[in-house]
This record gives structure tokens, C-alpha cells and sequence, in this order.
């Protein structure tokens, strides 16, 4: 099954999200009240990372395991990153989850997480609902 | 004995940052894919209730590896979070306990205050709408957003596009406001 690389890279991310305390209402509560630094530090960490890797998937031309050349699509911007991403924060501090902590908290025991998994699917099936009628 | 030790309790940001920034070349090398999770949330609604809406009328069986990354991240949270469980409270600083203690939420282990996270919350006004109205601003708001803290806050900030930062900071306006003005409010009913 050619899936199951992006299986195993889920639970690595998922155990290291869960290590992190990242899906924790705790941690979420403290990174938008500015009393400690371990969220930012997590993200500023991570982005920085990220960054490096991909200047050097850039720079040496890094294919694929396949060989396929390496292409990133870039992300337009719409009114949606306004709207729907002022939204989407006022959700995350309410859960204290973003999507990948939802699956993960769920896995975690925090068993009621499935119905807030649950009102997520929802909240983006009414978004393809609505999609013709929101300004982006 | 020292490795369960060691995947047991929590790790320092130092450590947990670089490997999450880390999926981002993983996933590329693996197979062109953009790191990302919200997206999963599309292809499953695209997979079971499609209804007659453009939006989820396409092959969703192409991103099936969006789905095994999704149900990975809950398995990775089975491991962390049951079978190698830290035992102790979330070692958050003693400001945060004591705003939240205010509202009656102890810090007494666990990921998640088990007094707002059950299933008996769910019939209350307060937990219905930390749970319900919440994940449900979460799916609609990362999707009318194109991406979460994920494709956004960590993909499209590491390939340096300002849409992505323009979309952190306002996933931030969105979560002081709850935090600061509405959530007191709410954690108060």
C-alpha cells in the first residue's frame, strides 16, 4: 500500500504533537495568554526548520523518492486568510485544537474530542455549502 | 526502562519544533505532497456526504494519502497519548493555572480539563459550545482560509508566502479575542 509512508509520517507527527503538549487546552491557553514561551518557541522552531529544508530542496534540486521533480503550488491570497482565518482562531482557542491536535486528541483518550472532530466536518461541509456566496 | 521514561513525559519545545518542521521536507521527499491537515477534512466530506456541492465533487480518492497522514496523527496520539502517557499535569507556568483555577478548571492531569472536555459538558451550555460551536469554527474557518496552523503557520510560512503570514496573524487576532474578551464570558456560564 503506497498510503502507508504517509501513515507512518502521521503517527511520528502525531506522537511528536502529543510529546510537544502542542493538543493540550492547557498549552493553548497559555500561549494566547503570553505567560510562557514553549508554543512560540515550538512554532518559531519549526517554521525555521521547515524554511532551511526547503531552501535546500530549492537550491539542489531534491527529487522525490520516485524521482519526480519537487514542486510547491503557492498560496494565493483571498479574504478567506482575513475572514476565515480570524475564524478559524477564535475556534482554537475555544477547542484549544487546531485539525491535527483533533485527530490526535482523539487518539489520546480525550474521547469527546470525536464529536469536536465531528462539528469540524460540519463546519467544513457548510463551508463548501456556502463557498459561492462568501467574499474571498 | 530510560526510553519509556523518555517517551513518556513531555518534551522541551527545542526538541518537539525541529522534528514538526521536519514533515515539511519528509512529505515532499516522500511524494511531492504540501504538509497540511485541514485539507483532510475537505476529502472527507468530499468522501462521504459530497451532496451536490461543487466544492466536494472531485476525485477524493487521489488524496487518500491526506486520509492515512490524518489517521496516522490519531494513532501518533494513541501512542503519545495512552500507551506512553505522561502521568504528570501539563507543566504549564503558575500565571496560566492560577487565571484558569479563577474559573474553577484545575490542572489535574491530563492533556485536556477533563471538567470541560466530557460528554455530560456537551449538554451544557459551556461545554457545548467549547466543544460543538468550537470544532465546528475550526473546520469552517480553516477551510474558508485555505489552510490551518499546519499548511499555513508552518508550509506556507516555510516556503516564505506572505498570504500564509497574513492568515497566522489573523488565526491569533481570532484567538486573543476568544481568549481575552469572549472566552471569559463563556467559561463564566
Amino acid at each position: 500500500m503506497r498510503n502507508l509512508r504517509y501513515l507512518l509520517a502521521g503517527t511520528g507527527f502525531g506522537f511528536v504533537l502529543t510529546k510537544s503538549e502542542a493538543i493540550s487546552w492547557f498549552r493553548i491557553q497559555e500561549m494566547f495568554r503570553f505567560q510562557s514561551f514553549h508554543m512560540y518557541g515550538l512554532m518559531a522552531s519549526a517554521v525555521l526548520v521547515g524554511i532551511v529544508s526547503i531552501q535546500l530542496i530549492k537550491r539542489f534540486k531534491v527529487r522525490t523518492l520516485a524521482g519526480e521533480p519537487i514542486s510547491i503550488e503557492p498560496k494565493p491570497f483571498t479574504w478567506g486568510n482575513v475572514i476565515g482565518g480570524t475564524t478559524f482562531g477564535l475556534g482554537w482557542a475555544l477547542t484549544g485544537a487546531c485539525p491535527g491536535p483533533l485527530y490526535a486528541l482523539v487518539g489520546s483518550g480525550v474521547w469527546v474530542m470525536a464529536v469536536g472532530l465531528l462539528a469540524a466536518l460540519a463546519g467544513t461541509w457548510v463551508y463548501g455549502w456556502l463557498r459561492p456566496k462568501l467574499p474571498h | 526502562m530510560a526510553i519509556t521514561e523518555l517517551l513518556s513525559r513531555p518534551w522541551p519545545w527545542y526538541v518537539a519544533g525541529p522534528l514538526i518542521g521536519l514533515m515539511v521536507p519528509l512529505l515532499l521527499k516522500l511524494g511531492n505532497k504540501p504538509f497540511g491537515i485541514s485539507s483532510s477534512l475537505r476529502h472527507l466530506c468530499a468522501a462521504c456526504v459530497p451532496g451536490r456541492i461543487d466544492f466536494f465533487r472531485y476525485n477524493w480518492k487521489e488524496e487518500i494519502w491526506s486520509l492515512a497522514l490524518a489517521a496516522g496523527i490519531l494513532l501518533g496520539g494513541v501512542l503519545g497519548g495512552l500507551l506512553f502517557r505522561n502521568p504528570n499535569p501539563v507543566s504549564i507556568s503558575p500565571a496560566t493555572a492560577a487565571d484558569l483555577q479563577a474559573f474553577g478548571i484545575a490542572n489535574s492531569g491530563g492533556l485536556h480539563p477533563a471538567v470541560l472536555f466530557n460528554f455530560h459538558a456537551l449538554l451544557t451550555g459551556k461545554g457545548f459550545i467549547l466543544i460543538v460551536v468550537g470544532g465546528f469554527l475550526v473546520g469552517f474557518g480553516t477551510r474558508y482560509a485555505n489552510g490551518c496552523t499546519s499548511g499555513h503557520s508552518i508550509m506556507g510560512m516555510s516556503n516564505l508566502q506572505w498570504p500564509s503570514l497574513v492568515a497566522t496573524c489573523c488565526f491569533f487576532a481570532g484567538g486573543l479575542l476568544m481568549t481575552w474578551v469572549l472566552l471569559p464570558r463563556i467559561l463564566g456560564l
